[in-house]
């Protein structure tokens, strides 16, 4: 063995033409190039992970501490409404899947319709997301000097059985269900904003793919920006059952 | 000495793994197999079922991260170094949630 | 050069030798091209200035900090003022100093070198981290001239929260873009070294700073943003009162500080894991030898970042933490001293019989090893139980982070400065006056801080700016000792810029180090390497050095 460092041989002359432009010069070869952009992009999703972790930990700690606030709180969520926005975020999802394959398969068309899917059905998740909102705001749900209690402690009454929809509250408990609508408005709300974030990107990618940048191999952005946009929709697999289910079965 | 060249092919690599084209049908399995587990999800919140409730509900959030994981963020044609990565995120997010319990549960033993 | 000479530094002839013409620095001209750079090593050089700044900025605080302690009495400064003191120096030196100290200048310009790459795998990641470390360093001075925060750099809930009406929002916002920075860099570093190593540089021939990097950067990308989530709930808290930490509303402010301390603890381990590669390459290359049991040194900095994330309650055994955790977290805390104990002891053993000379990285890393072993044996007495309800916010553990964050790290820092400073600039530092600096530091140091292990022990708490007069003797000894240790800290400033111009033109190789980086031009090129590189022998392999040495000399002679 030769005891120098030697070079290799200057191949990429020959490799220049047919590789992609978009290859940069610091990476040997495109595989290079593509495999450490899909790890560079895992890395931050690990950073995202971690940082809704906290907030998990925060919910399961005052899930626990406050079991009968968290309940009735979350029962005050509309089930219909999440889940119907859980079904619109899954197919959002399911179009950015196949943006990725058409991208991969270099049909141009298709991945400029798959993306407007995406967006379209992303834009229907923070739409319906809205009027939760704006219910939670007429129901004076929303912490801070509004926030009213009195519905946790004084349940209406159903008309079918005469007795109150909801296990009363004790005042004192009841005032814990804002630490619920906290850790609600603090969940959805970063993960909506990491939803707009996402849209203002697709919104980038779309023009670029109706250019045709995406439709001759050079996939990476198209696939990298998939991964966040899944891992968004992963965030809210997690939070319909913890926030929305919590307990839905009353009395019995 | 040619195993020692830093080959981006070489299968043999553990950070390395084959470009995999995901096809259209896998995608829509995985969606409709997506929107089942998630009626699912409702149904059983509405059965009483005890302490049971929490953990079905957290056990399908779960199959389901791992199924879009897995298929439509194509971990599972990833190379090991991808998975080791997507795994290593999630033990220190378990980390974070048992080394803290250690605390919170020992604190008040029996009330938790 | 003689085999009983008492300096392996091996210069070219200085009436013949100049700076390669081309190089990084001369590559492009103008600002821009410096500020829109995508090149590792112009992106160091900017770290390297900028965190020079702040690093002067938090030790202005610190002279301030030790003039008031003089006197027992409270008279330079009011307490508040003197709050806003050590606050501001903790989270400036902490946050804008130690933490991209050496990953982001000496990391940022050596590990796409060492491991034989042209670059970072993503240079505008790697520039826009610089400007996010900008941002924060600009909010925090924002901060500051507004009139400071005065949480200490821990922000503890509910003072910050509730009790204080200071910039807390601003300072926090600074941590969080600060943070952001940080977790880039990690990224960065992650994938390049896994990802861009050149062919033959497989994980068991790279240097150990890269390994001590790589572990540094798995700290960063994990644990930063369980701060960043902690600083948005504490602004919410402050903002629009969310409750989440504040008891009175339900919510505990012991979350706060686990959340904050499960970032916080390993953080340490950022502060330090880049500082122990540093030493590993300067202690090989002044002892000729080979870093003993290398696997153990670079596995240990794995383990280090690992176990790193399990013992983090140690900073709250008298918060009101449950005695069965705390007696878990006590015995993980003294397990997690074993990895560093494994790198000191390999590092003696490198040094056994081993041909030393003493230049002035080396005596960097000599302070750094006697300061680093006392910190982290004191860290050993706090993890003990009982020992830490006498010594927690005292004195001891302000002399136990100083010994391991300026005693270890700084010194690394400075050590590796001196020793890649031919390589980064093409020129010497004048050797003399940095011995004479180093061993002020040296000296400096030990004034300053051993003083506070006694005043600790007997009971002076942290954080006063007031205190009974028996204390003075030893508070009059660490003030005199800071003022040492500034002289320690201002030397190198001088005379590394005077060597800009004036120092000897070092050649490619002035140490004869067996580092890639050592094996190019000095200063590099901007693509490093004219061809890629083959590593064809193991690291700290002085044999192959020699016998490189020698079919030069025979092939140009
Ligand atoms: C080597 C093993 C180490 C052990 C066993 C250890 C142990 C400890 C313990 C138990 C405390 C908490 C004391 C208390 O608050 O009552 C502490 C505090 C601290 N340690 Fe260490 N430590 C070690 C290394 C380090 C290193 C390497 C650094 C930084 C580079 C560091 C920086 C700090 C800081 C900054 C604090 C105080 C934080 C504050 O309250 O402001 N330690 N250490
Ligand atoms: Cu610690």
């Amino acid at each position: 063995m030769d005891n120098t460092i030697v070079a290799t041989h200057d191949t990429h002359a020959e490799e220049h033409h047919h590789s992609l432009p978009q290859l940069r010069h610091h990476f040997e070869t495109e595989e290079q190039q593509r495999e450490a952009g899909t790890f560079g992009m895992w890395l931050f999703l690990l950073t995202e992970i971690m940082f809704f972790g906290g907030l998990f930990f925060a919910y399961l700690l005052y899930r626990n501490w406050y079991n009968p606030a968290f309940v009735a709180a979350s029962n005050q969520l509309s089930i219909p409404m999440g889940t119907v926005n859980t079904a619109i975020l899954i197919t959002s999802g399911f179009f950015m899947a196949l943006a990725v394959w058409a991208a991969e398969v270099r049909k141009q068309s298709l991945l400029v319709m798959f993306l407007i899917l995406t967006t379209v059905f992303g834009c229907a998740f923070l739409g319906v997301k809205y009027f939760e909102y704006k219910e939670k705001w007429e129901k004076h749900h929303i912490p801070g000097a509004s926030f009213d209690v009195s519905e946790f402690i004084n349940p209406p009454v159903s008309a079918k059985t005469g007795k109150p929809i909801e296990e009363p509250l004790s005042p004192d408990m009841a005032r814990k269900t804002q630490i619920f609508f906290v850790l609600y408005f603090a969940m959805t709300g970063m993960h909506a904003l990491h939803m707009i974030i996402g849209i203002v990107l697709l919104f980038w990618l779309i023009a670029r793919a109706r250019k045709g940048d995406f439709s001759s191999g050079y996939v990476a952005p198209i696939e990298n920006f998939g991964l966040y946009w899944h891992f968004v929709d992963i965030v809210w697999i997690f939070l319909f059952p913890l926030l929305y289910l919590i307990n839905r079965h009353p009395g019995t | 000495m040619s195993s020692e060249y830093h080959d981006p092919a070489n299968v043999n690599n553990p950070e390395h793994a084959d470009h995999h084209i995901v096809q259209p049908g896998t995608y829509i399995a995985v969606y409709i197999t997506l929107l089942v587990f998630t009626g699912i999800t409702v149904g059983a919140a509405f059965i009483d079922l005890h302490i049971l409730n929490p953990i079905i509900a957290v056990g399908i959030a779960c199959f389901k991260a791992v199924i879009v994981m897995l298929f439509f963020m194509h971990v599972i044609y990833q190379s090991k170094l991808i998975k080791l990565t997507v795994s290593a995120g999630f033990f220190t997010f378990l980390i974070l949630i048992a080394m803290t319990l250690t605390d919170y549960i020992s604190r008040a033993w029996g009330r938790w | 050069m003689s085999a009983t000479s008492s300096t392996i530094v091996n210069l070219p002839d200085q009436r013949t030798a100049t700076i390669p013409k081309k190089n990084y620095i001369t590559a492009e001209h103008g600002l821009l091209s410096w500020v829109l750079t995508g090149d590792h090593k112009r992106i160091a050089m900017l770290y390297l200035i900028s965190i020079t700044f702040f690093f002067f900025i938090g030790g202005a605080f610190a002279g301030l900090i030790r003039l008031e302690l003089l006197t027992p009495q409270p008279d330079l400064v009011a307490s508040d003022t003197y709050n806003k003191l050590f606050s501001m120096h903790g989270i400036v030196m902490v946050f804008l100093f130690l933490v991209p100290s050496v990953p982001a200048t000496l990391g940022n310009f050596l590990i796409p070198i060492m491991i034989g790459a042209k670059d970072l795998a993503f240079p505008k990641i790697n520039l826009l981290s610089w400007y996010l470390y900008l941002v924060g360093g600009v909010l925090t001075l924002g901060a500051l001239v507004m009139g400071g925060v005065d949480t200490g750099w821990t922000f503890t809930t509910p003072l910050s929260t509730h009790y204080l009406n200071t910039h807390v929002i601003t300072a926090g916002l600074a941590i969080f873009v600060a943070g952001f920075s940080s977790i880039f860099t990690g990224l960065n570093f992650i994938v390049t070294i896994h990802r861009m190593r050149a062919p033959g540089m497989t994980w068991f021939r790279m240097p150990l700073f890269v390994w001590a990097n790589y572990a540094a950067s798995i700290l960063m990308v994990l644990g930063t943003p369980v701060l960043a989530i902690t600083l948005v709930l504490v602004v919410l808290e402050r903002t629009i009162h969310i409750g989440v930490f504040d008891p009175q509303l339900g919510g505990d402010p012991l979350l706060f500080q686990h959340l904050f301390w499960f970032y916080s603890h390993p953080a340490v381990y950022i502060m330090i894991l880049p500082g122990m590669g540093v030493m590993s390459e300067v202690i090989s290359t002044f002892s000729r030898k080979r870093v003993f049991g290398y696997t153990a040194v670079a596995f240990s900095s794995v383990a280090i970042a690992v176990f790193g994330f399990f013992v983090w309650e140690h900073h709250m055994f008298i918060m009101g933490v449950s005695n069965y955790s705390a007696l878990v977290f006590s015995l993980l805390t003294m397990l997690v001293a074993v990895p560093s104990a494994i790198k000191v002891f390999n590092w003696a053993f490198t040094l056994q019989k081993g041909s030393i000379t003493f230049e002035t990285p080396m005596l960097y890393a000599f302070a750094f090893i006697g300061l680093f072993t006392i910190g982290g044996l004191t860290g050993v007495f706090l993890a003990s139980l009982g020992l830490d309800i006498h010594l927690t916010e005292t004195y001891f553990i302000v002399a136990h982070f100083h010994y391991v964050m300026v005693g270890g790290m700084l010194m690394a820092f400075l050590g590796g400065v001196h020793f890649w400073w031919p390589k980064m600039t093409g020129r010497m530092y004048p050797e003399s006056i940095s011995k004479l600096s180093a061993i002020v530091s040296f000296i400096g140091f030990n004034l300053t801080f051993m003083p506070q292990f006694i005043l600790g022990y007997l009971g002076m708490p942290r954080r006063y700016h007031a205190y009974p007069a028996e204390y003075q003797v030893l508070n009059v000894l660490s003030t005199a000792g800071a003022t040492v240790l500034g002289v320690g800290f201002l030397m190198p400033l001088i005379y590394l810029a005077w060597s800009l111009k004036y120092g000897a033109i070092a050649g490619n190789n002035p140490w004869q180090a067996t580092g890639l980086e050592w094996q190019i031009q000095s200063p590099p090129l901007t693509e490093n390497f004219i061809e890629t590189p083959i590593m064809d022998h193991e690291a700290y392999d002085y044999e192959w050095l020699a016998h490189k040495t020698e079919q030069e000399v025979t092939t140009v002679g």
